[in-house]
């Protein structure tokens, strides 16, 4: 069984994103960007698949600009097989990244997709789920258990309530929440060995995919600062403030 | 312009952020129609109805709608879709599961979890944790749009809208549903609750999580959460996260206790009305976005509250 496992190039979920004067977007200049880290989870799951020999092959992919086989290498580090590259440069939306994977989905013949469930940076949390609609398969998202047997797919998936189970056929689609695992560090053995890994690149025009815009960015701005507060004293001073000037008490 | 809402609910309840998704639809302007899709919810249509701003009611009644999976209550959506120009959902874990689905189909964009509405196809929407507000608009002929509920105030219930069967097509059936564990609790929702008094990685364990925690919130009124730090150490279940990918919260009052205040925690409540935060590192960040903040040990300062609140 093959596994598909898509990442992306965010920044850094360390760095505090600064939006640029001019109100164009957030700056990126100079920034440390890394892995997403859901997307890190997702590449884990897999290699921990093919390692307990559910797997046979795990195959990352990132869809972006050329600095995206970084992340790549990144995922070979951790376990994945190999990587594909989408190059462009043109400013991915979800739905375009959806009709990418899409179409390597129908060219790989993966049973299973793993993919984190939002990225960091356009916090849209799509991508799987379109993906999964676009293939005609079902989706399990938000999972933080999966186990894979007899030709299904039984994932514990975190909601509002509580915790939900599915069953699901295969293929499939899962996105990561936080607790499915927690991803190994790359080992200087293992980084050294991800850079003889093979690497293809390909275009969203040799796949056949539209990659246009459809959400235009008219501005981006810094959210209101909350006004300075003030620190209290003690127990005695909190709860006359609460009472007697925020009066939410 | 008609606008269709997808309605939340658990076939007995009418979830509130269906009233904030409405809220957020008729900022929209137009006609608004509420699909609620179920099994055996006549009850969650009848609700529905008396919603302010809502002219009809589309109910979807069929068994395999019983767990509502993703790809059937899309399906549903779907077949509907041709006669709206906007589909709201509310930007919960049910809202985010289904609807990316139904853009896709419809080979249009998903604008996620917007907070303000500045024309019919033109939102406002955070990025980045909440760092950066975006004004997105859409060229796509149908807008699909989710709402965090935090950013709209819930309508109010006093209209009589008819409510309308419609026909769900059939079952995926590659889905099954096998269980559902739900935690439960006489407290408050999170996302509605108006004091929330949450808990981190200072509290040490679950067990200093509740007994510190609890009579706060018991004397409050309050519903809980947690840091993920809280709940990556397995203090509290993983539906108490509030943060950048956890609940999102705006309550009136928001207790902050042992929490250091990551940018992703903060993404989560920075919009609440009043925040406390209650921590011994006078360094943590919870302390620049508190309104009243108090350097000491928790473990003194929570039952002394108690006490002075009496």
């Amino acid at each position: 069984m093959k596994i598909l496992v898509p990442v992306k190039r965010v920044i850094d979920y360390n760095v505090k994103a600064r939006v640029k004067a001019d109100g164009s977007g957030v700056d990126l200049t100079n920034v440390k960007m890394s892995m997403n880290p859901f997307d890190e989870i997702a590449v884990e799951e897999a290699a921990r698949l093919k390692e307990a020999g559910i797997a046979t092959e795990v195959i990352a992919v990132s869809c972006g600009v050329a600095a995206c086989q970084e992340t790549l290498r990144t995922a070979m580090a951790i376990g994945a097989d190999r990587g594909i590259l989408v190059e462009t440069e043109v400013e991915l939306q979800p739905l375009a990244v959806a009709k990418l994977l899409k179409a390597l989905c129908d060219k790989e013949q993966p049973q299973l997709v793993i993919c984190g469930k939002q990225a960091i940076d356009d916090d849209a949390n799509q991508t799987g789920q379109m993906l999964a609609a676009l293939a005609g398969w079902p989706q399990a998202t938000f999972a933080s258990k999966v186990a894979i047997a007899d030709g299904k797919a039984t994932v514990t998936r975190e909601i509002d309530g509580g915790l939900e189970t599915l069953a699901l056929t295969l293929p499939t689609v899962v996105s990561t929440d936080l607790r499915l695992n927690e991803p190994r560090y790359a080992t200087l053995p293992n980084i050294m060995k991800a850079k003889k890994k093979p690497l293809d690149t390909v275009t969203p025009a040799e796949l056949g995919v539209d990659v246009a815009p459809r959400l235009t960015t008219l501005k981006v701005v810094e959210p209101a600062k909350r006004s300075a507060g003030i620190m209290v004293a003690d127990v005695q001073q909190l709860v006359a403030k609460l009472k007697n000037e925020a009066k939410v008490i | 312009m008609t606008l269709l809402v997808i309605a939340e609910h658990d076939n007995t309840d009418l979830k509130s952020v269906t009233l904030n998704t409405v809220a957020a639809a008729r900022k929209v302007g137009g006609e608004i129609h509420v699909l609620v899709a179920g099994s055996g919810c006549p009850g969650v249509a009848k609700a529905a109805s008396r919603i302010d701003g809502v002219s009809c009611v589309k109910l979807a009644d069929a068994d395999h709608l019983k767990e509502q999976a993703a790809e059937d209550v899309a399906a549903v959506v779907l077949a509907l879709a041709g006669e709206y120009s906007h589909i709201f959902a509310p930007a919960s874990t049910f809202g985010k599961n289904f609807l990316p689905r139904v853009a896709a189909l419809l080979d249009v964009a998903q604008i996620s979890e917007i907070v303000a509405v500045e024309t019919p196809d033109t939102f406002v929407r955070p990025i980045y944790a909440g760092n950066a507000l975006a004004t997105v608009k859409s060229a796509d002929p149908v807008k699909v749009v989710s709402v965090r509920t935090t950013g709209f105030d819930a309508v109010a219930c006093t209209g009589t809208a008819p409510v309308v069967a419609v026909e769900p097509p059939a079952a995926s059936g590659k889905t099954c549903f096998v269980g559902r564990e739900l935690t439960k609790s006489a407290r408050p929702e999170l996302g509605a609750a108006k004091v929330i008094v949450s808990g981190g990685r200072g509290l040490g364990s679950g067990e200093n999580y509740h007994k510190v925690l609890d009579p706060l919130a018991d004397r409050l009124g309050a519903a809980m959460g947690a840091s993920r730090a809280a709940v990556d150490a397995g203090f509290v279940p993983n539906d108490y996260q509030v943060g950048q990918t956890g609940k999102i919260v705006a309550p009136q009052l928001y207790i902050a206790v042992g929490i250091s205040g990551a940018i992703q925690h903060l993404a989560g409540m920075k919009d609440s009305k009043i925040i406390v935060a209650i921590n011994k590192d006078p360094d943590a960040p919870i302390f620049q976005v508190a309104d009243y903040g108090l350097v000491a040990d928790l473990f003194e300062a929570v039952p002394a509250l108690l006490n002075t609140l009496g």
